[in-house]
């Protein structure tokens, strides 16, 4: 056993890993040789810091593909007879030209296309990897006072493995077939049968072979940041004096650890019945009238179990580190302390259990036992609770407080705003009975971008307004973010409180036309409106966008290392810090993060200061 | 004060506990196929069929290999470098062994006409069998990974950065051994 003090540990870590020894005892790290050449530094880089840039980058890079997307499919649905030959430079071959009028029209195999890829890109490479990947990397070994990660090695290759996934799911959009069409899901047969559809070819089998390696990226990230959180931190931070920010992270990892693994079994499965002739997903099929008796015995719902296994707890591997970046910079903004801190610790672990039992409400409509789908229907319905619980302590928190109104702070609040209005619509979709009647209807759909779609986005842009300056020593234009807000904020309301009108009259999901549902004629002007309001949202996002970039070389310098009067250890770190985050000894912890406006002449104090004699540390009484 | 912050905490090493971390994720890709298997089961339209006797000489093997691994680690921090080194030598020749041996299985099922795709239990049983090979075989290239430093002299005398490779390989090795005696008391019982 190779059983280790404290001391010795992190001279070991820092001493095998970034493959220069420090003498024992003396732990400055501050700028390492190996950092000397521009592959080190910006490529494989093994600082936490460069690496988290480097999910943010590219998962904005991805945001930008994903929400593209979904203008296209929009136009689609608010303009069907609309001419889009305009757009063949950008889509080729997946506009039909009309012979006759020369008018384009999307074609319907690429509606399903492009349907399928905005799902799969934002769930998994934007709001999985850019969100979590970014800030996990960021704040993890900040936030605890660590040098870097364990394994900054392990590190590197997960954001290595996330952009090979990326790169083969971009790979297969200019495929002759097209890239995967079946929906973000990939339920078979469409996904286990290459001759299901022109998407099921060669683009499905990408799609598998991408989200395999996503999902090492995945797990390769959270044993990192697992490993971290419980073993890496510096001395006096306990876990309850430790940011929520960081306890989301960790809960997160867990889950990611736990749930994405069933979905690689599901995935071989899958790669087994295209590649070998198995039958797990397959039974009693016919494809364009002819039986495929050779392929019988297998469960396509069976996939669905496994699907939702990861599927669900995903939602909240999405939603928590939002959760914790809105309850810290919350917090900052109102300058107070987070209101109920260990209440918002436990409802995180009390989410991230519940979300492991409540999968199969996916599947009220597979033919599921209803004895079965009443436990289903109760853990869902108790998931509330704790969502509830933190709802209320991020009102209580800013109730009173001194609030600065930025756009982080604003983003938060817009969090919160979003994450409510989307909750109450999951009370519905929750019961069974009533999601017999809403099931795959545009209901589902502003649910689901309400309560974990826009909102999570909402905790990133709040996360990289924040920590914007932590990151590249500089802010982010407060005019332009201001803006970003206001319009976001009114424009996803615009976008997504329409469609729970048309889910609850009954307008399905996933359809490319309405033409023949003379019923849904009356929302032709609504779909419209929606597609409008997309457009707008989208180039705001642009402008989000550019904004980024340029506060990157030409924002406003950070002048103090703790811009925000925050009291957590990222901001004890010098404004331009090298591999290894401090220069000298690593702080130590001597009291919990939210000693915001404790007392009548100290507005904030930082994690680092002593408690005074006799003084009980803040966290002991909440 | 928290007093707690002067205690020097006795904790295990980040990379190993990384290392039950990964166990912990592997564990979960192999109960989701004995769980499918189960439900797929239960829906009848089963074949039986005997497992062939190459597996259970593997088992032997495997477990075999193990126990030298855990011997080895013991005479190597007692600095009995030649005993380690033949007891490595044993361990990971008995290693490569179970993977021919699991070869030879899937041929003499091949000769009962039990193929991937002939029922669902056999389709489940090459899956189970093709994954569990896929995580031998990355335990042999990290012993390969050993083997190359015991060639190079690296492991010539104990010291602390070579004892927690040793630990690593071998713990990661224990656990794939461990998992093939569970999947195939699994698939005994579950014929």
């Amino acid at each position: 056993m190779a059983d280790i003090t404290i001391t010795e540990k992190e001279q070991l870590v820092h001493g095998e890993d970034h493959g220069h020894d420090h003498g024992h005892g003396h732990d400055e790290h501050h700028g390492d040789k190996y950092q000397s050449s521009f592959i080190d530094r910006y490529l494989f880089s093994l600082d936490h810091k460069t690496i988290s840039k480097q999910f943010l980058i590219t998962g904005m890079f991805w945001a930008i593909i994903g929400a593209g997307m979904s203008v296209i499919f929009r136009l689609q649905l608010g303009f069907p007879d609309a001419d889009i030959s305009w757009l063949q430079p950008l889509l080729g071959g997946w506009i039909d030209i009309d012979p006759s009028t020369g008018a384009g029209k999307l074609s319907p195999d690429f509606y399903y296309a492009l349907v399928t890829m905005h799902g799969t890109i934002i769930v998994f490479f934007v709001l999985t990897a850019g969100l979590s990947g970014t800030f996990s990397n960021l704040l993890i070994p900040l936030q605890i006072g660590a040098r870097d990660m364990a394994s900054p090695l392990l590190n590197m290759l997960s954001y290595w493995f996330f952009f090979l996934s990326g790169a083969i799911l971009l790979f297969s959009l200019f495929l002759n077939t097209g890239p995967f069409s079946g929906g973000w899901t990939g339920y078979p047969p469409l996904s286990a049968l290459p001759q299901a559809s022109d998407g099921s070819k060669g683009g499905m089998t990408l799609w598998l072979i991408s989200l395999v390696f996503f999902v090492v990226s995945v797990l390769l990230g959270g044993i990192n940041y697992i490993t971290t959180v419980l073993n890496m931190r510096t001395k006096g931070m306990t876990m309850f004096r430790m940011p929520l920010t960081i306890w989301a992270f960790l809960v997160t990892a867990i889950l990611g650890l736990l749930s994405f693994p069933v979905i690689a079994s599901g995935f071989f499965m899958v790669l087994f019945d295209r590649a070998l002739g198995t039958s797990f997903f397959l039974d009693e099929i016919y494809i364009a009238g002819e039986a495929l008796t050779e392929r019988v015995g297998g469960n396509a719902i069976l996939f669905q179990h496994l699907f939702w296994f990861l599927g669900h707890p995903e939602v909240y591997i999405i939603i928590l580190p939002a959760m914790g970046i809105v309850s810290e910079v919350l917090a900052v903004h109102a300058r107070k302390p987070i209101f109920g801190y260990k209440a918002m610790v436990f409802s995180i672990l009390a989410i991230g259990v519940l979300s492991f039992l409540v999968w199969a409400h996916h599947m009220y409509m597979t033919g599921l036992n209803p004895f079965i789908s009443n436990i289903f229907v109760l853990f869902t319905l108790i998931i509330a609770v704790p969502s509830a619980v933190k709802v209320f302590n991020w009102i209580a928190t800013i109730w009173g407080g001194n609030f600065r109104y930025n756009s982080a702070s604003l983003f938060s609040i817009g969090f919160v705003s979003l994450f409510i209005s989307g909750g109450l619509t999951g009370l519905f979709l929750g019961n069974s009975i009533i999601d017999i009647q809403q099931h795959d209807t545009y209901f589902v759909v502003a649910h689901f971008h309400v309560v974990m779609g826009v909102s999570a986005m909402f905790g990133m842009f709040a996360g990289i307004y924040h920590w914007f300056p932590r990151m590249f020593g500089r802010f982010m234009n407060e005019t332009l973010g201001q803006i970003h807000f206001w319009g976001t904020m009114i424009g996803a309301y615009a976008i997504f409180g329409p469609m729970h009108y048309q889910g609850m009259a009954g307008v399905p999901r996933r359809y490319y036309s309405f033409d023949t549902f003379q019923a849904f004629d009356q929302f032709d002007a609504m779909n419209q409106f929606i597609t409008v309001a997309a457009i707008i949202v989208f180039f705001l996002q642009l402008l989000f966008v550019i904004n980024f970039f340029y506060s990157i070389y030409r924002g406003k310098v950070q002048t103090e290392m703790n811009p925000w009067g925050a009291t957590t250890l990222e901001w004890t770190a010098p404004i331009k810090a090298g591999h290894g985050n401090w220069e000298g000894d690593i702080p130590h912890v001597h009291r919990w993060p939210y000693d915001l406006n404790r007392y009548p002449d100290r507005e904030f104090i930082l994690q680092t200061e002593p408690l005074a004699e006799g003084e009980v540390d803040g966290g002991s009484s909440h | 004060m928290s007093t707690l912050t002067d205690v020097k905490l006795k904790r295990i090493h980040p990379k190993k506990f990384a290392l039950w971390m990964a166990i912990v994720s592997m564990i979960m890709f192999f109960s989701a196929f004995t769980s499918a298997y189960i439900v797929r089961k239960s829906a009848g339209n089963w074949l039986s069929f005997p497992l062939p006797v190459e597996f259970y000489i593997s088992t032997i093997t495997i477990l075999l290999s193990s126990l030298c691994f855990y011997i080895s680690k013991k005479a190597y921090l007692e600095a009995n470098i030649k005993l380690f080194k033949i007891l490595f030598y044993s361990g990971f020749g008995l290693g490569l062994l179970f993977v021919l041996l699991q070869y030879l299985g899937w041929q003499s099922l091949h000769r009962i006409d039990i193929s991937i795709s002939t029922n669902q239990s056999s389709s489940f049983f090459y899956l189970i069998t093709y994954a569990h090979i896929l995580h031998v075989i990355g335990g042999i290239a990290a012993l390969l990974v050993t083997l190359i430093g015991i060639i190079r002299k690296r492991f010539d005398y104990p010291s602390d950065k070579r004892t927690l490779k040793l630990e690593l390989t071998y713990t990661y090795w224990h656990f794939v051994d461990l998992l093939w005696v569970y999947l195939l008391v699994f698939l005994i019982i579950q014929q």
